[in-house]
């Protein structure tokens, strides 16, 4: 589980739908030299309204910087830093890994423990989905390293608060993040 | 209201109060200038550039505080404006920009003269528009205008596809916006407001650095109300020159890497910064760890992104400074500094700006002292960029308010030409003085045809030292006088030029000529230019070294060292 010091930091907008919109926030990015660790897009439960999930690499005052300059782009609505708050986070992957009479039922027992699932087999291979926050994924991919891992299709992080609304203190933030680590 | 797509750009533009149009028709555009004669209250300037239409509409928002207007056609003609988008982005200038696109079926198909002009303007513009229907034109323009000129102003650019200008659609023009992800924080918060009180209350040594949002909220009284009442000395950033009167006795000048010795010290001194309407920008900072680490600061300004940017604030206000400023006002009470007041009079007696100087050389300088006691500092100023800018910051006394136009943070040479031009046809009661170098005036002159032609009396300073004489001051100072690629062996003969262009021009290599040559301009009834034969090799000083602190400062040699 990352802690609080982790120089990763999870942002979430709401944006206009419109065409361009992910071309102006990624040249926001780009231009201002911000790291995107992943970067998520999908519609809303708002007509209209997308929301993006930024994993963004940097210290405490470039991720406001990125805050305060995705506030400023006319199309972002709302922003919200995540990870200050208790959050829920998840990513989907899809991995290819080599496998063969010999290595299946290892495979397989490994996918078990990371409640991932087998999705497709083929005579040399199988492809694995796994969901969990980054780190699980990191942790199953690097697993099934010593197996040959021919493909990993990754989604970028998406998160959402744990609905105890914005007041939180700080206390409450530990508290959830060990809630969050109790329920992967 | 049925009308073409054309005529919903011109009455909405007549809706948004504007009254000039700098521009060039083109292909894609021209069925929008088809409909210019229906709306004789348009007045259009035909320039010669592109890029002359876009400096003229920012200069001419800058001396109006109203959004400029610029048109041009796709491809070559929108990609012309850029330099000029640039230039009133990083000076937050209120523009909206109409450009014509290709049809909208060929979009995308590399058409002649396509361009991605939004793409292009994305990362240059505060906000940009593909309109691909007429009926949604109305509201875009509204939208365009609101943007440019609410919160921290900046160009905005609509560019509409030669179909939809033609398209037929009802026309209505909308009361209310629909601008959910635009709120731009007005009011400081009030908390925020007694800390900033609190600290210049326990202040012995503040300083206000005041910057282009004085300007741009016309918090001119509230600035001086706040500098008079708690009696703090006043430094103005480059684009803060005509916040805060230079004659006043609380005026300490310009800072930073050309600034005036004494304004870097009173900032370096200070125990509180007030920084209103500013960016931290490092022509002033220099080294940002070593700048002003003597003071705690309070920083206001409009744009949360500009707040913690560059240098840590201990209390940040985000708000339209001028209803921050009137707040704070009622808080602050009235003090006398006479000791810290004094000490920066006598870091003004210390350090002057320029020594003495016994001497028959026709120097910028003294050129520039001349025009501002012939126009008693009361001339609006526009100016390229280098060492002729920064002795017009210097050495002309600017007495009234918004006053100086220049680019400030794009640091555009070409821009003194066409921005004067524009900051004239906005102004019409004022004197306009275009204070050049001829590296830059020779990047835009063309736009003297348009001058001539619409009779617009701009008069102009030539301050022709036949060098890029910024460029030669660095490669004089750091590259052992090495003179790569700055000298103009031969320059065009400015006077003949004038002529040819159809306006008065006049020749000065004398420093007894200076005087009689600025009242024969000003007497002259229309565009004026005079050449300033100067003298070649005159540095700018002071000079703080770039990425370096005040520390660092090179102060004027005395006058027998200088042409060594």
């Amino acid at each position: 589980m990352t802690t609080t010091e982790s120089p990763k930091h999870t942002i979430t907008a709401l944006v206009e739908d419109k065409p361009g919109v992910l071309n102006r926030v990624s040249s926001m990015f780009r231009r201002r030299g911000y790291n995107i660790a992943s970067l998520a897009v999908g519609h809303s439960e708002i007509a209209n309204l997308s929301r993006m999930t930024f994993v963004v690499e940097g210290d405490e005052s470039t991720v406001e910087q990125v805050t305060k300059n995705l506030h400023k782009l006319v199309d972002v609505i709302k922003v919200s830093d995540v990870s200050i708050q208790n959050c829920v986070s998840r990513e989907l992957a899809l991995v290819r890994v080599r496998a063969n009479v010999q290595t299946r039922s290892e495979i397989m027992q490994i996918v078990d423990i990371f409640r991932a699932n087998i999705v497709d087999v083929a005579p040399d291979s199988l492809m694995i989905e796994v969901t969990g926050d980054e780190d699980k994924v990191d942790s199953l991919q690097n697993l099934l390293r010593s197996f040959g891992v021919l493909e990993v299709m990754r989604t970028g992080t998406i998160a959402m608060d744990r609905g105890l609304g914005d007041e939180q203190t700080d206390k409450d933030n530990s508290s959830s993040t060990h809630r969050m680590e109790s329920g992967l | 209201m049925q009308l073409t797509g054309g005529q919903m750009v011109c009455e909405s533009l007549i809706r948004e109060g504007v009254e000039v149009i700098f521009g060039i028709p083109g292909g894609a555009i021209l069925p929008l200038y088809q409909t210019l004669p229906e709306y004789p209250k348009l007045r259009h300037i035909l320039t010669r550039h592109e890029q002359g239409a876009s400096h003229a509409a920012d200069g001419y928002a800058r001396a109006t505080g109203r959004p400029g207007v610029a048109f041009a056609t796709s491809g070559p003609g929108a990609t012309n404006l850029v330099t000029g988008i640039t230039t009133a982005f990083m000076d937050s200038v209120p523009m909206v920009i109409v450009t014509g696109q290709v049809g909208r079926s060929a979009i995308g198909s590399d058409a002649f003269q396509e361009t991605d002009i939004t793409g292009i303007t994305l990362p240059i513009t505060k906000h940009n528009y593909l309109v691909m229907t007429a009926e949604e034109i109305p509201a875009v323009i509204n939208e365009a205008f609101h943007i440019a000129s609410t919160g921290r102003p900046g160009p905005v650019l609509v560019d509409i596809p030669k179909d939809v200008f033609e398209e037929m659609g009802e026309f209505e023009y909308p009361e209310k916006m629909d601008l959910p992800g635009y709120k731009p924080t007005v009011h400081g918060h009030p908390n925020q407001i007694r800390k900033a009180a609190k600290l210049i209350e326990e202040s012995e040594r503040p300083v206000i650095l005041a910057g282009h949002g004085v300007i741009i909220s016309k918090a001119y009284d509230e600035l001086m109300e706040l500098a008079e009442k708690a009696q703090i000395p006043v430094v103005t950033t480059f684009l803060g020159i005509g916040s805060f009167p230079d004659d006043h006795f609380l005026s300490v000048g310009m800072p930073g890497m050309h600034g005036a010795a004494y304004a870097s010290l009173a900032i370096d001194q200070a125990d509180l910064l007030i920084a209103l309407g500013m960016r931290f920008d490092d022509r002033i900072t220099g080294d940002t760890s070593k700048f002003a680490v003597n003071s705690k600061k309070i920083h206001i300004d409009i744009d949360p992104s500009e707040i913690g940017k560059n240098i840590p604030v201990d209390v940040p206000i985000v708000g339209d400074l001028k209803l921050v400023l009137k707040v704070l006002n009622e808080r602050v009470k009235p003090t006398t500094r006479v000791d810290w007041v004094q000490h920066v009079e006598d870091l003004k007696r210390d350090h002057p700006l320029m020594h003495e100087r016994d001497t028959d050389e026709l120097l910028p300088q003294h050129i520039i002292q001349q025009l501002s006691e012939l126009t008693d500092g009361r001339a609006i100023i526009v100016t390229g960029v280098g060492q002729h800018q920064m002795w017009a910051a210097q050495h002309y006394t600017f007495k009234e308010q918004c006053s100086l136009i220049s680019s400030g943070g794009a640091g555009t040479m070409g821009f003194e030409v066409p921005a004067a031009m524009g900051a004239q046809v906005g102004r019409p009661d004022k004197v306009v003085w275009s204070i050049a170098g001829d590296g830059g005036f020779q990047m835009t002159m063309s736009e003297l045809a348009t001058l001539a032609e619409n009779k617009i009396p701009v008069k102009f300073a030539i301050m022709n030292n036949g060098f890029l004489g910024m460029v030669r001051q660095w490669q004089q100072i750091f590259y052992e006088k090495s003179y790569v690629a700055t000298g103009y062996s031969r320059n065009p003969d400015f006077v003949k030029l004038a002529d040819a262009f159809g306006i008065y021009g006049a020749r000065v290599t004398e420093k007894s000529q200076v005087k009689s040559a600025i009242l024969k301009a000003m007497e002259h009834d229309g565009p004026a230019l005079i050449d300033f034969v100067v003298e070649q090799e005159e540095n700018v000083y002071p000079m703080i070294p770039s990425a370096t602190s005040v520390a660092s400062m090179i102060e004027e040699p005395k006058p027998e060292e200088i042409r060594q």
